[in-house]
């Protein structure tokens, strides 16, 4: 990687357009090939599985995860509205205006060259744009971070999320107040499990964003599903909270497809911010059990790398 | 149409064939929460804006809907040429949205069956029970398998509100289908929820 320390400052048109071509890849990628972590967690929950119908939901859930793979077709038709999540090196120099021109480009082309089902609609005409892509579409989060071994210092990640509507659907928000305690939060995560039942096709990966403001809070939510099953927030204190309410919602019975097992949720991931002496914020963003996400990083040579 | 099993899982053990759409309007009558279905013939694609247009616009469709079953989707389709696409990938969608249609279709429409996920609402049973009618649950997100069993979209209307068409698609062996919902006032998912409420309570005394 001749460019990542002393080479031409950032960044010959080859990176951005290796930018758009992650995008347009990693949408696509999502949507056919489930991470290793969730297929393997949902192996385990089929094994683990007494219920006859939380079984055969399962069953047919891994079945379906086979033949996409061998057809290279979509996991689920819903192709979802579509986040990215970027992680920017601190050294990265790519102009990040072209960089989200880039990906909104890349999910334009995705759409429109595969083709995938176009989803964006505006919100009172409910005109659809056909490409996935419109005001604030695709939602994108930028996160500056100190380089590691999965990421150089001047190399930017891109994590896609097509968000199904029918987990999308299922997202709360509830702003405690400090003599509220943290059973309240407990209390809330375990009643929107609830409150959503079948909806958002269990077994969920439970995102819950904890702390910040209510717009903080809710972008929590979503990286908190972005991470990977058995992974653990990196705070102690969270991470019990974590194994808890894991240990809480399996006790629901709500189950695969919500008609019943021991399979409620495969994962309960918590993201936290510090919040305001007054206050404490919980928003819960389900994610249902074909938890599409594709990664890839982009260095300013425009070598790109994928992954989950 | 004898109920030959009571089946408790979605896989494995007897799977019923049924062709639709049906001639005899109350033949479902006899279809159980628990029966497990394989269709074959025709099923209907409709979405949200589809019935949007027929019942709050009263834009009536051409296609026949009598006996039919209705699948809630809004299929990834190519475009061939006018009025004729391919199949990319044709799964299911979350029926509860749609809730409030259950009693025109069946009323209006003379249709039969409805296949989804995560249920319809409580308040639709007495529809289904008046009508003779079921929900057939399928598994969601499992769209690459469902399309394996869709031969071809035969026909397709509302092509303005693509892709929320209404469409016509040929199926074999389209399942497997669990009647979650039958019109003897049985919902599955009910009995579920309320042993959910049950133990939300225990353990929130608990945590």
């Amino acid at each position: 990687m001749p460019s990542s320390s002393g080479g031409p400052p950032v960044s010959s048109d080859v990176a951005y357009a290796s930018v758009e071509e992650a995008a347009k890849q990693t949408y696509i990628r999502a949507l056919k090939v489930l991470p290793p972590d969730l297929k393997e967690a949902l192996a385990r929950a089929r094994a683990a599985e007494t219920d006859p119908s939380g079984r055969g939901f399962l069953d047919i859930m891994l079945e379906n995860v086979a033949v996409a793979e061998r057809d290279e077709n979509l996991v689920c038709q819903d192709t979802g509205t579509v986040v990215f999540w970027l992680e920017v090196g601190d050294e990265c120099a790519l102009n990040l205006a072209r960089v989200s021109a880039a990906v909104k480009k890349g999910v334009e082309r995705a759409t429109l060259e595969h083709p995938l089902r176009p989803n964006a609609v505006h919100p009172v005409t409910r005109k659809n744009t056909m490409t996935n892509t419109g005001r604030h579409l695709p939602a994108m989060h930028y996160e500056f971070v100190p380089g590691s071994a999965g990421l150089p210092a001047d190399a930017l990640k891109l994590h896609c999320l097509p968000k199904g509507s029918g987990s999308e659907n299922m997202s709360f928000l509830k702003m405690f107040v400090p003599a509220d305690g943290v059973k309240a939060v407990k209390r809330f995560v375990l009643e929107c499990i609830v409150e959503a039942g079948p909806k958002p096709c269990p077994p969920t990966i439970v995102g819950v964003g904890l702390g910040g403001t209510a717009d903080l809070c809710a972008a929590l939510a979503k990286k908190a599903v972005l991470r990977p099953l058995g992974t653990h927030n990196d705070d102690p204190v969270v991470a019990a909270l974590e194994d808890e309410l894991l240990g809480a919602a399996n006790e629901l019975g709500i189950g695969p497809m919500g008609l019943g097992g021991r399979t409620t949720a495969l994962g309960v991931n918590i993201e936290w911010a510090h919040t305001h002496i007054t206050q404490n914020p919980v928003t819960v963003n389900l994610q249902c059990w074909a938890a599409r996400r594709a990664s890839a990083v982009v260095t300013p040579d425009g070598e790109v790398t994928y992954g989950f | 149409m004898a109920s030959e099993h009571k089946g408790e899982t979605l896989t494995g053990g007897t799977e019923r064939h049924l062709s639709f759409p049906i001639a005899d309007l109350d033949a479902l009558r006899e279809l159980r929460a628990g029966d497990r279905l394989r269709i074959d013939g025709h099923v209907i694609g409709i979405r949200d804006a589809t019935q949007i247009a027929m019942f709050d616009r009263g834009e009536k469709p051409r296609m026949d809907l009598s006996g039919a079953v209705l699948i809630h989707t809004a299929p990834n389709v190519r475009k061939l040429g006018p009025g004729r696409y391919e199949k990319v990938c044709i799964g299911t969608t979350t029926s509860a949205r749609m809730n409030r249609f259950t009693r025109g279709l069946m009323e209006r429409y003379g249709v039969r069956a409805i296949i989804g996920k995560g249920g319809l609402l409580a308040d639709s049973l007495p529809v289904l029970e008046e009508f003779g009618g079921v929900y057939l649950a399928i598994t969601g997100g499992a769209a690459a398998l469902e399309t394996t069993q869709i031969e071809e979209i035969e026909e397709v209307e509302f092509e303005e509100l693509l892709p929320e068409c209404l469409w016509k698609f040929r199926v074999r062996d389209f399942g497997p289908l669990v009647v979650a919902m039958d019109s003897h006032g049985t919902s599955l998912y009910e009995g579920v929820t309320a042993k959910a409420r049950d133990k939300l309570a225990e353990l929130v005394a608990r945590l």
